[in-house]
């Protein structure tokens, strides 16, 4: 866990990095506004009047022990539990302006524009090439040379590209673990979303595997907007922007990273990140 | 004291010595039976095996003959119901599996399903000799055909079921992440990635049907003659093994017993063959 001593730290992370430090983004329209967002599993209330922005080109992280609706909150912004009867979410999640959860919503519209990378890495039952061309086959018909250029560029950007371009017949399965979650990643991207969701996407991974999905993550945000679940406050704090704390379904603190993890504005959430919760 | 002398240790390792003994015992009195069955197979048909079985039709008593019109037959009626069967029971297992998850069309389907699964072979036959064969007035390959259909749909659907429910969840959850239509989640990755455990469905079904008798001997009755004109009767394996191996003639008992080992070693290498083809594949 994080040590206490972080809080007295005078280096932002973003300056650790050797970014200019991320400021809030004001007058910029954020990317998705959620406003009074209540989320249902059945009867119980999973996510409590959530208000959250999340702005273009940023990394969002939402930290929080298990089951305080992090993961949910990631599943409604692209209707993921629309899969599963019995689950609804009410408010609004506007996307562009427009609100994702209305019923004349095109689901499989909105998944196009926002992708997602599970915890465990779910590579489909096909050659390493064939699972990036599948999503991509679901919006264009590009000619064969096109797709090899896509799906070229998609394993560069998850750089997976060096290890797989002699193999790109094989299954998708026969990769480690560490590269089948890069191939997810480079399936995710390859469909160029707007919006990258990433459901803590290095739990099953190994140190090295988790680096390597964190310089992407680094990597990606100049062009996508992403939102990351994740359980590793360090990881938080090395890739995101802006971070959520959340508890039992509702949002505790939300604001730049910096602040959050050097200077929370609640005691809950010091005691999270310091690892003194519960 | 050391733990291997404690009272509660040494009971631990009896009981263990105990479950084991009994299940081994278990097992072979099962595989015992099996390998009598084959011993006896194998034995007397051995015998019987030789190349005037695959190319001269039955006989007639007090001649010499083959089966090679049964082997045709039986293949012919067997392949038909498999091509029936196959879309009509794979459609039903997707429906139950990924589209049925709501409302009561799923569960009823399911339960009369296993109805069908359980239906003894003889009611099958005669239900399909009243509604067909009676109407037609004559005994055909078809009403064969139809009969062992509608033993392997039930198979099948069961099967197909099954094995899509073992696809983990979170594969459909990544291919409609990437805003695939559920018709394409279904047929590109589930059915993809159940596609040994399917196949495995169709195999038990075909090697349920070819040994089924009962519905055989209401609908396409016999043949004594090499026939492939499946609007009339048609000689089949099971049918013949039934009527030559309560045969006085010991020639005809003697076809019976090759008869039965040509089905058993069919079936063995069909399933042989779609294992070594399906093992390797993505």
């Amino acid at each position: 866990m994080q040590s206490p001593t972080v809080t007295t730290r005078d280096m932002s992370f973003s300056q650790l990095r050797g970014e200019p430090a991320a400021v809030a983004a004001q007058g910029a329209e954020p990317k998705i506004k959620i406003r009074n967002l209540d989320f249902f599993y059945g009867s119980f209330q999973g996510l409590k009047h959530i208000n959250l922005d999340i702005h273009e080109g940023m990394v969002t992280a939402f930290i929080g022990p298990s089951g305080c609706g992090k993961s949910t909150l990631l599943r409604t912004l692209n209707r993921m539990y629309d899969l599963y009867p019995g689950q609804r979410a009410t408010g609004e999640i506007l996307l562009n302006g427009r609100n994702v959860l209305d019923e004349g919503q095109d689901v499989n519209a909105l998944r196009a524009k926002v992708g997602m990378v599970f915890q465990k890495p779910t590579p489909f039952p096909m050659s390493i090439y064939e699972n990036i061309a599948f999503g991509v086959r679901l919006y264009e018909s590009l000619s064969r040379a096109d797709m090899d250029n896509r799906v070229e560029w998609a394993l560069r950007k998850a750089a997976l590209w060096d290890e797989v371009k002699g193999k790109l017949n094989q299954s998708g399965l026969s990769l480690s673990g560490g590269q089948q979650q890069r191939l997810c990643i480079a399936r995710g991207v390859a469909v160029k979303p707007e919006v990258l969701l990433l459901d803590e996407p290095t739990s099953a991974l190994d140190p090295i595997s988790t680096a390597k999905v964190e310089e992407l993550v680094h990597e990606l945000k100049s062009e996508y907007t992403i939102a990351i679940v994740t359980h590793n406050m360090q990881q938080a704090a090395r890739v995101s922007d802006y971070t959520a704390y959340m508890y039992l379904g509702e949002l505790v603190e939300f604001g730049l990273t910096d602040e959050i993890f050097i200077k929370p504005k609640r005691k809950e959430t010091e005691d999270y990140i310091t690892g003194r919760f519960g | 004291m050391a733990l291997e002398t404690t009272a509660l240790y040494r009971k631990r390792v009896r009981t263990n010595r105990l479950a084991l003994v009994l299940s081994i015992l278990a097992m072979v009195i099962g595989m015992g039976f099996l390998a009598w069955i084959l011993a006896v197979l194998l034995y007397k048909g051995f015998g019987a095996l030789s190349l005037t079985l695959f190319t001269a039709s039955t006989p007639a008593p007090g001649s010499e003959g083959g089966l090679a019109n049964a082997i045709l037959g039986s293949a012919a009626m067997v392949g038909v119901a498999t091509f029936i069967a196959t879309p009509i029971g794979i459609l039903a297992g997707v429906y139950l599996s990924e589209f049925g998850r709501r409302g009561w069309l799923a569960p009823t389907t399911r339960f009369i399903n296993d109805i069908l699964l359980s239906a003894p072979s003889i009611v099958i036959g005669v239900f399909i000799y009243a509604v067909y064969v009676a109407q037609v007035q004559h005994f055909s390959g078809w009403a064969g055909s139809l009969a062992l259909a509608l033993i392997a749909i039930p198979v099948v659907v069961r099967t197909t079921e099954n094995m899509l429910n073992l696809v983990p969840a979170s594969l459909r959850e990544a291919a409609s992440a990437l805003g695939a239509p559920r018709w394409k989640v279904v047929l590109s990755v589930v059915l993809r990635a159940a596609k040994a455990g399917v196949l495995t469905g169709i195999l038990l079904a075909i090697a349920r049907v070819s040994g089924e008798t009962a519905p055989l001997l209401f609908t396409a009755l016999n043949n004594q003659f090499m026939s492939l004109d499946l609007n009339g009767p048609m000689a089949n394996l099971p049918v013949v093994i039934f009527q030559y191996a309560m045969s006085p003639y010991e020639n005809w008992n003697s076809l019976a017993w090759g008869g039965a080992i040509i089905i058993t070693f069919g079936v063995l290498c069909l399933n042989i063959l779609v294992r070594t083809l399906f093992r390797k594949k993505i």
